[in-house]
Order: structure tokens, then sequence, then C-alpha cells
């Protein structure tokens, strides 16, 4: 195997293992914000109220968002060249493919909440 | 008591026998009474019969096991044992497996002891409480048996996959003082077929029959390649 194969596979095992440190604190606040927030049913003016121009929730689900973005495409390729017959290419073109839609979407909708609210 | 037995190779089938039970049985005991009374053209392999060779490992109900050393009573299920070659690896026949894949890649992985001495020279001088020395010691045992490589998963779904008993012997060579082969066997373990293909499922620490931990060898390999890699030294 190249040198640089050998780099990319270990740049990516590394980027999936940060992204997983970053997400366990993600995911805590997030839950922990569940609980605590919603005692009194789900409604979107309750979130809207909290979050929506926030910059420090903006800026929380963005590094939230991106984490994801990195974390599963890398899970779904290895997923993917252990449990299928798909050519390593398309794995690689679908991993990627993946991270965009979540890192769009998602950015989309961090933006989205922080636009809905404030002043 | 029924052995069912795996006859013949990929395409075979089960045939099962009518073996008495003994006191003190071990599966092997088992296999060769097949052989000897009941069936002579039933293929396994053994040596030592003591748990000394490694080369009687087989699939015993379900799990990798070395025949001499497994008593009839500690896995006969209601009586009854049914006897497999070992997984991951191409089937000769009956029981006996083609482990040529399994040591070329501890060849692949740089498996072998590459010193820079002659015999003029001094021996090296290494307490057995050096640290380093100590992590080699505690992978040095392993007689290749293939146990915990046909236990992998990881290797049943990528065939490329070096496993654990040769990342586990790369391991105990990286910490070898006298061995100079160095970066070149990191690069040998590193990306995704050798030690960062690991699932740390530890199947492999489960059933060694030396109480090995490959698992624990490969997350070394796992810290030293990648402080090579962000070195720039496997470039």
């Amino acid at each position: 195997m190249s040198a640089s194969a050998l780099r990319t596979e270990t740049y990516l095992w590394l980027a999936q293992r940060l992204s997983a440190l970053i997400l366990t604190i993600c995911i805590t606040v997030h839950i922990a914000t569940m609980i605590i927030a919603v005692q009194g049913g789900l409604s979107s003016e309750e979130i809207i109220a909290r979050i929506g121009g926030s910059k420090i929730w903006l800026c929380f689900y963005l590094v939230f968002v991106s984490s994801v973005a990195v974390h599963a495409p890398i899970g779904l390729k290895s997923i993917m060249r252990e449990m299928t017959q798909i050519p390593m290419k398309r794995i690689d073109f679908l991993s990627i493919l993946f991270s965009l839609i979540i890192g769009v979407l998602g950015i989309r909708a961090a933006f989205g909440l922080y636009g809905l609210g404030g002043a | 008591m029924d052995v069912s037995i795996w006859r013949g190779g990929d395409d075979g089938e089960y045939q099962t026998y009518q073996v008495p039970r003994l006191e003190s049985q071990t599966v092997l005991d088992v296999v060769t009474y097949i052989q000897r009374e009941l069936d002579p053209s039933l293929s396994y392999r053994f040596a030592c019969r003591v748990g000394v060779c490694g080369s009687c490992a087989m699939t015993v109900n379900g799990k990798a096991r070395w025949t001499c050393r497994t008593h009839v009573s500690k896995v006969a299920e209601g009586g009854q044992l049914t006897l497999d070659p070992l997984n991951s690896m191409p089937r000769v026949k009956d029981l006996v497996v083609d482990m040529e894949t399994f040591f070329n890649k501890w060849a692949d992985a740089k498996g072998s002891f590459k010193g820079d001495k002659t015999r003029d020279d001094a021996l090296a001088d290494i307490s057995p409480d050096d640290p380093k020395r100590k992590i080699s010691s505690a992978g040095i045992e392993c007689i290749g048996c293939g146990a915990c490589y046909a236990t992998c998963d990881v290797i049943k779904w990528n065939p490329d996959y070096l496993g654990p008993a040769a990342l586990n012997r790369a391991w105990t060579l990286v910490n070898d003082e006298r061995d100079v082969t160095g970066l070149e066997r990191l690069a040998a373990v590193a990306g995704d077929n050798g030690c960062l293909g690991c699932h740390s499922q530890q199947g492999c620490v489960e059933r060694c029959p030396k109480s090995l931990n490959p698992t624990g060898a490969i997350a070394g390999l796992k810290r030293e390649t990648i402080k090579a890699v962000l070195k720039g030294e496997l470039s």
C-alpha cells in the first residue's frame, strides 16, 4: 500500500475518534438540555425562544453538525466496505456525498433556527 | 455420545458418529477414536497432544479451541459435540484447513526478527523488568494455533486484514530493542488492513488458549503507527 493511502486511512481514523470526542460532549449537552428544558411538552415556539437568535447555540450546533458530518460518513464507509460488495471508489463517493448532505442540511437547519429567533 | 463432524471441503456435509463417553476425555481423544475405530478416512491435525504445538485447533460447538486441552465434559452441550474446521481459512478436507494465508500474513506484518549483531558481538543487555521487554514478553508465547484468527469477525468481513496473531507478533517485535526493522514494520501493520481495521471486539482475547491479549497489542500498534504518521515518518 502506498504511503499516501496509509496517511489518508490514518487521518480518517483519527478524525473519526476526535469527532467522537466532540460528539460525546455535544450529545451530552443536547440530551441534558432536552431533559431539563422540555418539561411542559415540546413546542417549536419554546425551542425558537431558547435557541433562536443565540450566537452561542448557533456555534454549538455548527460544531455538533460538523462533527456528525465528519464522524458518521467514516463509519458508514467502514460498514459499506465490510458488509457490502460495493467497489471502494463508489464507497468513497457515497461517503463524501453523505457527509455533504448531513453537513449542508445540518448547517442550514442551525442557521434557520438562529434566524427565527431574536428581536 | 453423538459427534457430528464436517466431512469434505466447502461442499461437504456433517456425518454423525457414536462415541463411547469416557472419564477425562478430551475432544482430541474423541476425534482420534473416530479415526482409529470408526472411520480411518477422517482427516485432522495434531502433534503434541498437550497444548504445546497448537496444531489441533478446530471449531468445537461453534468456538475455536485446542481440542487436546478441551475436556468433553466442559463443552458437550446435552452430550452433543459438533466439530468443524477453523473458520476464515480455506478448507482442505474434513477438519484440516490451509493455513498458508494465515502464516503469510505473519510475514506481511514483518513478523520475523531482524537484528544487526553478529555472533562475535556481546549479547544485548536487557533487563526482564525493562518496560518494553515486559510488553514484548506479554505477547511472545503465541504458538500460531489460529484460534484468534478463526474467531476474528474483521477477517470474515475483510479477508485482507492481517489478523490478531500477526499483529500481536509484530507488536512483540516493535518492543524488542534488538530488532532493527523499525518503521518498515510500522508501515506494514498500519492502515485499515492492519491495526486500524481492528474493531476491538476482543474475540481474539476471549478465545486465545494462551490467554494473550492481541487486542491490547493492536491498540499499541495503533498508537505507534499514528505517532509515526503524524511525525511524517511513514512517508
